[in-house]
């Protein structure tokens, strides 16, 4: 069974809610069928909204989504066929686990025999079997939330939406959780939309990523690709830590780019300036950076350290580099004995084409 | 484990318990101090009252106090025949101290109650026995009028001997107790308090159901409006709070009136002609309107209350499972506002059963309820102790439906708020 690659496609659309703002802009995305994409963004940036159209509880103001090829503005959410993970969970409060599994099998008028093997196997998926007979109320954060992605996969979705599904849990929990997660969208295959401020929770999750902010993807692609090739400053600032340097090109010529800052001139790689005049903000990301480097790097600057804060596996240092005091170092806990003390100059050093000199902010 | 190990000690070696009580009698006399002015408004307006109207109900001394002689000589007389010698003799004593102190028109009304006709004999009587001779009390008072011939007058007296009675409960079902001890009903034609039981039971069961149908859709409509309208709603179905009772019900009979509002619009847009125009008021219609449109925010706010603690998303949740609207609505979201249904509903039906003011002016003959024949007997009959009867028989009902609610839906779900 070959993969459907426009399994879900937003199309060309807009969402206004006053009629005044566009919450959403112009929105473009395909997502494969199996796939598992991450809406990740600020809050406000439009990405519930998205999933809210997909769901079918908000209507496109413009343009069209397409569920396997077929437009599915006019069809209401109870004819779509996606199961939905609520921030809250929405686990029906009078019910059973058990009966809450059985609702979306029970308004399909499923036998009574095939709900229970189906309830039984989704249940024993999350690993709650035997909790059948329990209410919601009875079981903790992280029970309650299998419960409810469950029940959202019970029914065999083609697609499963979440809702900032781990918001609510804490920190240990949420971090086991979205390995489940994960896992269950690994062994059966089905195609989820995730929607999460928490980049650490996007990244270890999904296939592919859609950045949004102020209403537009501002990036679709992989995780390690989001990370390591940013394509504009506010990816580059919202995901994983970022020192930044901001200039103008003084000259730009094969792949390389020079620029010149307040105090000096670094060299960085071009990817959203094209000519010289520009202004621009180069990005760094701290463990790129390195402190008396062996090999040669075309960028080797002095830096004073400003504050030193040991942090277990690493120690962050703060630069005063350039003319940047805010520049931080990721130094990495090894027997290797670098002088990192308080006021003293170090070397520092990092190759061109790990500083990306992208829109200016 | 050893029993040792069982009994913890705090630090200081006392029992952990021990400890515990003393450590919480401080708070716990704190907190009583300040629940007994409550506890004492509580029981000084609401426990006493009730005592004494249930005293004052089944309270049947003022005759026994009256003739204490003639009952003790009663004690023999089996009721069959005219009572021997000792029994008039007791009565005429007794009778005579009542005439000297001129407190013999209470037991002729007393009496009149158990027999009709008793009256005029006793003001008879009162008048000759000051004639009597010594001796022969029988002849003499057979003498003064013939009905002393009749054993039935002699067992209407025997019957208000004991000092207490539960024919107040009777008469409030239309029943009495006639002359041979039996429980029987009054003639057909004079069984009024049935009709008004059954009134009010009525009555409060459709301004309930009225209420529960008119205040479901408002309740959900304020608790899902944004703020800023649900706030303006809520003053609208609150206005009529801030209103007294008697305006409220003044202004439906302005409107319900045969020349009122209501009728005028109804010839205007041609549904009535103008000289068959339909009567509104001063029957039970009149009643249900005032008393819905009164009743109303007592099914609002506890339906209110639970509904705005509904999440959306589970309405959103029933919808994304596949559920139809109504499915979902019937499925998940009424069966979560039946605490607010239960409490919404046992307010206004409780509240209903006692209803008076409006009942009283807007009712007229057929919509009045069994709150004012209480009010008529405290007012006019002067029978209070009926009319504490009664009143005893309506909160019994009102703690019957309460059990009877427990049973069925549980007190532990209804929710005001």
């Amino acid at each position: 069974m070959s993969k459907k690659e426009d399994f879900v496609k937003f199309d060309k659309v807009d969402k206004s809610y006053d009629g005044k703002v566009l919450v959403v802009k112009d929105l473009n995305l395909d997502i494969e069928e199996g796939e598992f994409v991450t809406m990740l963004g600020p809050s406000g940036s439009g990405k519930t909204t998205c999933l809210m159209m997909l769901a079918g509880f908000e209507t496109p103001t413009n343009g069209e989504i397409y569920l396997d090829k077929n437009p599915i503005s006019n069809i209401p959410p109870h004819k779509r066929g996606i199961g939905m993970v609520f921030q809250n969970y929405a686990l029906f409060p009078h019910m059973t686990v058990f009966e809450n599994l059985a609702f979306p099998l029970r308004v399909r008028k499923i036998s009574k025999d095939d709900i229970d093997k189906k309830v039984e196997k989704a249940l024993s998926m999350v690993s709650l079997s035997g909790f059948g007979n329990r209410m919601p109320g009875q079981l903790s954060g992280g029970q309650q939330q299998r419960v409810a992605v469950a029940r959202a996969l019970v029914f065999d979705p083609s697609v499963v939406l979440m809702d900032e599904p781990l918001g609510a849990l804490d920190k240990n929990l949420r971090e086991s959780m979205q390995y489940e997660i994960k896992h269950i969208h690994e062994s059966i295959g089905v195609t989820v939309v995730y929607v999460t401020h928490d980049q650490g929770e996007a990244l270890t999750m999904s296939n592919r990523i859609a950045v949004f902010n102020d209403g537009k993807v501002q990036q679709l692609s992989s995780p390690d690709k989001l990370y390591e090739e940013p394509v504009n400053s506010f990816v580059a600032e919202f995901i994983g830590e970022n020192n930044t340097f901001v200039g103008e090109i003084s000259d730009i010529s094969n792949g390389s780019c020079k620029v010149k800052l307040d105090k000096g001139e670094i060299i960085a790689n071009p990817i959203s300036v094209k000519s010289v005049g520009e202004k621009t903000t180069v990005s760094i990301r701290p463990e790129r950076a390195l402190i008396n480097p062996k090999d040669k790097m075309d960028n080797n600057q002095k830096g004073k350290i400003e504050e030193v804060i040991y942090h277990g596996d690493h120690t962050r240092v703060r630069l005063n580099l350039l003319g940047n005091s805010e520049f931080i170092l990721k130094v990495p806990n090894s027997s290797q004995n670098l002088d990192i003390k308080l006021g003293n100059e170090i070397d520092i050093g990092w190759n061109s084409r790990d500083a990306r000199a992208l829109d200016p902010k | 484990m050893s029993s040792e190990t069982q009994k913890i000690l705090s630090t200081d070696g006392i029992p952990l318990e021990e400890s515990l009580k003393k450590a919480e009698k401080k708070n716990k006399i704190k907190a009583f101090l300040l629940v007994t002015p409550l506890l004492l408004f509580l029981i000084i307006t609401y426990i006493v009252p009730i005592a004494d109207m249930f005293s004052r109900s089944i309270d049947d001394k003022m005759v026994t106090n009256m003739l204490p002689k003639t009952y003790k000589a009663m004690e023999q007389w089996d009721g069959k025949e005219l009572p021997p010698e000792e029994v008039f003799e007791a009565f005429y004593l007794d009778y005579k101290i009542l005439v000297k102190n001129k407190t013999a028109g209470k037991l002729q009304t007393q009496l009149n109650y158990e027999k009709n006709g008793f009256k005029s004999v006793l003001k008879k009587l009162a008048r000759k026995q000051k004639k009597f001779e010594e001796g022969n009390y029988k002849e003499q008072i057979m003498e003064v009028h013939k009905r002393w011939r009749n054993v039935e007058y002699w067992r209407a007296i025997k019957r208000r001997a004991p000092a207490y009675t539960y024919s107040k409960y009777l008469k409030g079902v239309d029943m009495y107790s006639n002359e041979d001890g039996k429980i029987v009903q009054v003639a057909e034609d004079r069984r009024i308090h049935r009709i008004l039981w059954s009134r009010t039971l009525e009555v409060a069961f459709f301004v309930t159901l009225f209420c529960f149908l008119m205040a479901y859709p408002i309740a959900h409509l304020l608790a899902t409006l944004p703020m800023k309208y649900s706030n303006l709603l809520m003053i609208c179905v609150l206005l009529p709070f801030w209103t007294s009772l008697l305006v409220r019900t003044a202004s439906w009979m302005i409107l319900l009136q045969q020349q009122g509002i209501v009728n005028d619009f109804f010839v205007w847009i041609g549904l009535v002609a103008d000289d068959n125009r339909p009567e509104m008021m001063y029957n039970k219609t009149g009643t249900y309107v005032a008393m819905t449109q009164i009743l109303l925010p007592f099914m609002v706010l506890p339906l209110y209350s639970v509904m705005k603690t509904i999440s959306p998303s589970l309405m959103r949740a029933g919808k994304s499972l596949g559920a139809t609207p109504a499915v979902a609505f019937f499925k998940v979201y009424f069966p979560l506002t039946i605490p607010g249904i239960g409490a919404g509903c046992l307010l206004v039906f409780i509240l209903a059963i006692g209803y008076y003011i409006t009942p009283a002016l807007v009712g007229g003959a057929s919509g009045t309820l069994i709150s004012n024949q209480i009010a008529y007997h405290m007012k006019s009959t002067l029978d209070w102790s009926f009319a504490s009867a009664m009143g005893l028989m309506l909160l019994t009902g009102v703690l019957v439906i309460y059990w009877i609610y427990n049973k069925l839906v549980g007190v532990d779900n209804i929710k005001l708020g």
